[in-house]
């Protein structure tokens, strides 16, 4: 079952710069995938409800109670770059 | 020419005031130092998953039930997947084709009318953290580079999404006012617009009036104040009317409203930014609710403002009245204090609306902020009826109590204000006033009632408004017959 897949734009979408080969490699990898995902999809699955969790239970909460949080000094040693107490990020948008 | 009716569509976001966040035990408080409030879990760190905060679900089903949804018997988590550096996951945890709550509505009142307001959807998912755009006017396209605190992120955040069923700028501002109520009375949220624990979005576009199809719509974002949302519209509907009357095409976009010049802009947005590739969350198990947990929380919710404004009316107040009291919590508890005290309903409802509202303006408080407490009121009102205070010294006495300066009982005794209708006391006065107007006796003996007046005007100057002018009446009447 063939599949059409904009391997281009996923990257895109996943912020990952490829090159021409791995484009093709990943291509190649995701039709496997979507292939199979294909031929699920054609099975009848009328009256079957859609399954979107694999284990057979819901309801999995924890109480409302607060729990200790890092030590700000280690969470922020790890930042690529710092700004006293707070993370500092390169500029988020363009000039519009 | 042709006549433009908008329509309107409101997305709202509520945080919720749980104690802890909504997938980790991080605290929700705001103001807390920059990136306290943060773990494993919020800080998106690999290997980190998820648990759902189970008191945020029934949050949610609680304000799903107060806008009428139907609450799905299943529901499930979804990834909403895109790039921004206050989502440290890359991806929020919200839902998406199976929300909680679905199919409701909120009725909002401008005037003419109760109008319902279709709820489309309220789903639950997780706030993000907070961005501080540095350079140039804090403005984020200006910015050299952005600074980040993670408290904010992963607090449990409800997005409630009305039908298009808005057709006015008023019609908007009554339904996120009446939304807000709502939340607040559930105790669910604080609801603070300045504080951004409640936003809203808009979308907006115009038919010609008398048809049915949907123009092409405008979203509107950056509006953190019910005025600036109301003004948003209004500048939008002016805009979009201007384009159809010059034959232009509105374009479909998302516009930022700017509150200094009063005017929206286009916000640049990427080709490919809407494509957020939803699917069910692995890390999470759906959620089931049956009757016997829906009716639970349904048996625990508190008095909604329309249930509010019903009783009201039952007790016979006039609905202008009702509609202000019913539709502010502080209002509605000052009022049902004061009749709880023995206050009469409508005399309490009206001194509410009435002077304290006009106190409270003059003096730039709040009800909770002043001294003004339901006894206190209850109390005044009595006071006023028995006529131990006159109306005007009741103002005085009032702005007394608010000021703190003690019960109204207190306050007329220290200010002087109680009114004298003892008649032992009254009679020297009156007579003294009566030989001082020898004419004006004259006329009423002749029966010219119109004196009257004027004579009780002279009592109430000597005594320094503290006479009973229904006291001081009979004395006249009695002397002069
Ligand atoms: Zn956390």
């Amino acid at each position: 079952m063939p599949v059409d897949i904009d391997i281009a734009k996923v990257a895109r979408l996943a912020r990952l710069a490829l090159d021409d080969e791995e484009l093709e490699r990943y291509r190649q990898q995701c039709e496997v995938v979507l292939e199979h995902a294909a031929r699920v999809q054609a099975l009848p699955t009328d009256g079957v409800p859609p399954t979107s969790h694999p284990l057979p239970r819901t309801n999995a909460f924890r109480d409302d109670v607060v729990t200790e949080c890092l030590d700000r000094e280690e969470v922020l040693s790890q930042a690529p770059e710092r700004d006293g107490d707070y993370f500092l990020v390169p500029r988020i948008l363009d000039e519009a | 020419m042709m006549a433009y009716e908008p329509v309107i569509g409101i997305e709202t976001h509520v945080e919720l005031t749980t104690a802890s966040k909504m997938f980790c035990g991080c605290p929700v408080d705001f103001g807390a130092p920059p990136n306290t409030n943060v773990c494993p879990v919020c800080l998106g760190l690999p290997g980190a998953l998820p648990v759902v905060n189970g008191t945020a679900v029934e949050y949610a089903m609680t304000i799903g039930l107060a806008l009428n949804c139907d609450i799905a018997a299943h529901s499930v988590f979804a990834r909403k997947n895109y790039f921004y550096p206050d989502m440290p996951k890359n991806y929020q945890i919200s839902q998406f084709d199976e929300p909680l709550c679905v199919d409701g509505h909120l009725d909002i009142d401008t005037g003419d009318g109760p109008v319902p307001v279709g709820i489309t959807r309220v789903h639950m998912e997780e706030d993000t953290g907070k961005s501080t755009h540095i350079g140039e006017g804090g403005r984020i396209h200006a910015a050299t580079h952005s600074l980040i605190d993670f408290n904010r992120a992963g607090v449990p955040l409800m997005e409630i999404v009305s039908e298009p069923d808005i057709r006015s700028a008023e019609q908007a501002r009554a339904f996120v006012t009446e939304l807000r109520e709502v939340v607040l009375r559930l105790g669910v949220s604080d609801a603070k617009l300045e504080e951004g624990s409640m936003r809203f979005d808009g979308n907006i576009s115009l038919r010609p009036e008398g048809t049915e199809a949907f123009g092409t719509k405008v979203e509107i974002k950056n509006m953190n104040s019910i005025r600036s949302l109301q003004r948003a519209l209004n500048h939008e509907i002016e805009r979009q009317t201007a384009l159809l009357e010059a034959g232009e095409a509105v374009v479909q976009e998302t516009r930022h409203w700017n509150e200094e010049t009063g005017t929206t802009s286009g916000m640049r947005s990427k080709e490919e930014s809407f494509d957020y590739r939803y699917f069910p969350e692995p890390d999470l198990v759906p959620v089931a609710v049956d009757d016997e947990w829906r009716e639970r929380v349904t048996a625990r919710l508190p008095e909604l403002p329309a249930q509010a404004y019903g009783r009201y009316l039952d007790m016979g107040l006039d609905g202008p009245v009702a509609a202000v009291i019913s539709r502010d919590v502080e209002y509605g508890s000052v009022f049902e204090a004061a009749v709880a005290a023995g206050g009469t309903p409508q005399m309490v409802a009206n001194w509410l609306t009435g002077e304290v509202t006009a106190l409270l303006r003059r003096t730039e408080s709040t009800l909770a902020e002043s001294a003004i407490n339901g006894t206190a009121l209850a109390e005044l009102s009595s006071m006023v009826a028995d006529g131990t205070l006159s109306a005007s010294a009741a103002k005085d006495v009032l702005a007394g109590v608010a000021a703190g300066e003690g019960t109204p009982d207190e306050v007329a005794a220290s200010r002087d204000l109680i009114q004298v209708s003892d008649s032992a006391a009254l009679e020297p006065i009156v007579d003294e006033v009566l030989a001082a107007n020898a004419e004006a006796v004259e006329k009423l003996r002749a029966g010219d009632g119109k004196v009257v007046g004027f004579l009780i005007g002279q009592v109430m100057r000597a005594t320094g408004g503290k006479a009973d002018p229904g006291a001081v009446s009979e004395i006249i009447r009695s002397r002069a017959g």
